[in-house]
């Protein structure tokens, strides 16, 4: 022990040394051995992500010949306008009524006991198992002209005609709201089991109703995680392709269906493209923006302590 | 602030869960002005009774009465009673002169007034500088002044306090301990405490009532719990105490004996006391540091002869265990400044106590 001690007094040991110099060059060469480690996770990235991207990129640019034609189109084409307008409107509608019951569900859940609370976690869980095919095929058998809703509905005498449920942009919102209300459980389901229960307590012992505990305690914390679902539903919708398909019956397009139309029926690869790398901006350009008003590490994280 | 302390009467109160009974039967007063702590380990019904004061857990029966009027089936927010929640719970997302605002604003008061009340309350606590803050960036003992502030600044009819000193360190607690007994006295409001700590009990209370099992075993003025235990639990939670059972052999004049082995043991009777049957069973507490250390010539009441069995130095005193042919071993604090002995394992002594230096008291009800 003496011994040693001695031999620092006189020699820094290589540890020491080495973090002495690390700002020099020896700290980077350090480094660069931990840069290894990752690169294989970079080249896979690379060849099956990135590349296919910048593909579609220079086809959007060079598809059918050289330039911004396909681009100049989100501006004078109506069509293309129109698809991007039904599939916006669509996705906003879809990302609200989510959210909404999404809350709703969260929030019971979270202020249920823990045996009760299992179950639910599990009713929330077990549509993310069927498939997403099974479920739009399902709607059309309840929602069609013959369907299970109208027939009802009908039968009770409500009305006589039946209702345009499916096969329009109602159909589609039913059928993605139905897909994304466990994702947007999930992320605030997160958030609020992190808030203290005592805090609903104290504010209530202080004199608030159990609105204003709500309103100035619960929803205030519970908002990291109500932002972060916004932004799952919301990507996840802008890009959503089967629901609609099945749902819209061919009518109401929404932009993959659409950019598939392009491609594979009409064979206009660079408008497709065009519009692929739009979607891919624009969900860019959402997680920029919410990643300003909230830390989206906390989507599968959690909130409700800062 | 307004010093009107209002008085709060629990009578009867029974909580169960299923089949477990936590509380069970307590009735209580306590006065308008009073500190009073619900002492207890964990799992004796005290937080549940807090619970049950602060509106938060209805009780399965009895009342709760403030100033006289029954208050049984007020919802926590119309009950106008403040309260220090263990950890605090104070609100992350607010400063810490929101926090305080916060049952201002849900009371709707105009913003000036709201605004003099929170700096007053901030000044009470000695946190004016710290408003701006969020409790995150306090340290424990100041989120603990908050959340004072933010229980006071209402003009409560009552202060809960559930453990608010448990989660500090060892130095910072004796500080606070000593800020809440100043700040009791400042605001002249009626308090009630829980603790599991019996020298946090001791310290700062008026009254203090002890629990076990969900009962209310006794209630009374802490100098008077130590010194008169009731119940053997008593005797053994508030303090340290050795027990001595013997049988009763006579019993005269104010005084009583007993035997333990072939060791007769003199005991005062307590005021009050009644005096207890011949031939019938009977247990003392003798608490450490009311054995006195004989020389060979020196008399006392009781005087046993033991040797050290194991011996320990805590600063003021040592902690001494005697092993002694009838009773047993004995606890024995011996004040360290001009100690007349050194301890040392296996050494002799002669040790004696008056025979009012211990208390009859009550084996537990099962």
């Amino acid at each position: 022990m003496q011994r040693a001690s001695a031999r620092l007094g006189f020699r820094p040991d290589p540890v020491a040394r080495e973090a002495r110099r690390a700002p020099v060059g020896q700290g980077f060469r350090r480094d660069a051995g931990w840069w290894a480690l990752i690169l294989p996770a970079v080249l896979l990235m690379t060849v099956f992500y990135l590349a296919p991207m910048v593909q579609v990129l220079a086809i959007s640019l060079t598809e059918p010949q050289p330039g911004l034609g396909n681009y100049e189109r989100l501006f004078t084409s109506e069509s293309v306008q129109r698809v991007i307008g039904t599939t916006l409107r669509i996705c906003v509608t879809t990302t609200v009524v989510a959210l909404l019951l999404g809350y709703v569900l969260a929030y019971k859940i979270t202020l249920s006991t823990p045996g009760v609370r299992r179950w639910w976690v599990l009713a929330v869980l077990v549509p993310l198992w069927i498939s997403v095919l099974v479920r739009a095929f399902a709607w059309v058998t309840l929602l069609r002209r013959q369907g299970l809703v109208n027939e009802t509905l009908m039968a009770g005498g409500l009305i006589t005609e039946p209702l345009p449920l499916v096969w329009n942009e109602f159909g589609i919102v039913i059928g993605m709201v139905h897909y994304m209300v466990p994702y947007a459980v999930l992320p605030m389901l997160a958030s609020m089991g992190e808030i203290d229960p005592r805090l609903l307590s104290a504010a209530r012992g202080l004199g608030a109703s159990r609105l204003t505990v709500f309103r100035r305690v619960f929803l205030p914390l519970s908002r990291p995680g109500l932002i972060a679902a916004g932004v799952l539903v919301f990507i996840f919708s802008l890009g959503f392709y089967v629901t609609p398909a099945i749902l819209g019956g061919g009518k109401t397009l929404m932009v993959a269906e659409w950019i598939k139309l392009q491609i594979l029926d009409l064979l206009r690869w660079g408008l497709g493209a065009m519009m692929a790398t739009m979607l891919v901006v624009a969900i860019l350009i959402t997680l920029a923006i919410f990643s300003r008003m909230v830390d989206l590490r906390r989507i599968f994280g959690a909130g409700g302590t800062a | 602030m307004s010093t009107a302390g209002h008085a709060l009467g629990l009578r009867g109160i029974t909580r169960r869960y299923g089949n477990f009974t936590a509380v069970e039967d307590v009735s209580l007063s306590v006065g308008s002005g009073e500190f009073l702590t619900l002492l207890g380990p964990s799992g004796s019904g005290k937080t549940t009774i807090l619970m049950c004061i602060a509106g938060f857990v209805a009780p399965s029966e009895g009342a709760i009465l403030l100033d006289g009027r029954d208050i049984t089936g007020l919802p926590p927010e119309r009950r106008n009673f403040g309260m220090v929640f263990q950890g605090y719970a104070l609100f992350p997302h607010m400063t810490v002169a929101e926090n305080v605002a916060f049952p201002l604003r849900v009371r709707k008061l105009g913003a000036a007034e709201r605004e003099a009340k929170v700096r007053a309350a901030l000044d009470l606590v000695q946190l004016t500088r710290f408003a701006d803050r969020r409790p995150a960036q306090l340290s424990g003992g100041q989120q603990q002044r908050v959340a004072l502030a933010r229980a006071l600044v209402f003009d409560p009819s009552l202060l809960l306090l559930d453990e608010p000193l448990s989660a500090l360190d060892k130095k910072l607690r004796a500080e606070l301990q000593e800020e809440l007994k100043a700040l009791h006295r400042r605001v002249g409001r009626t308090f009630v405490n829980v603790t599991h700590d019996q020298e946090e009990a001791l310290s700062l209370s008026d009254r203090v009532a002890i629990l076990n099992h969900g009962r209310l075993v006794q209630e009374g003025p802490p100098a008077a719990l130590y010194e008169r235990p009731r119940t053997r639990f008593v005797a053994d939670f508030l303090g340290k105490s050795n027990f001595l059972q013997g049988t009763v052999r006579q019993a005269a004049q104010g005084r009583f004996s007993i035997t333990i082995g072939n060791t007769q043991l003199v005991q005062a009777l307590p005021a009050g006391a009644a005096e207890p049957a011949v031939g019938a069973l009977a247990l003392l507490s003798l608490r450490p540091e009311k054995i006195g250390l004989l020389d060979d010539t020196a008399s006392a009441d009781n005087v046993v002869k033991g040797r050290i069995v194991t011996w320990s130095y805590a600063g003021a005193g040592y902690t001494v265990t005697v092993h002694t042919a009838d009773l047993g071993s004995l606890q024995v604090t011996l004040p360290t400044w001009r100690a007349p002995i050194a301890p040392a394992e296996g050494l002799p002594l002669r040790l004696g106590w008056s025979a009012d230096a211990s208390v009859p008291v009550e084996e537990d009800a099962a």
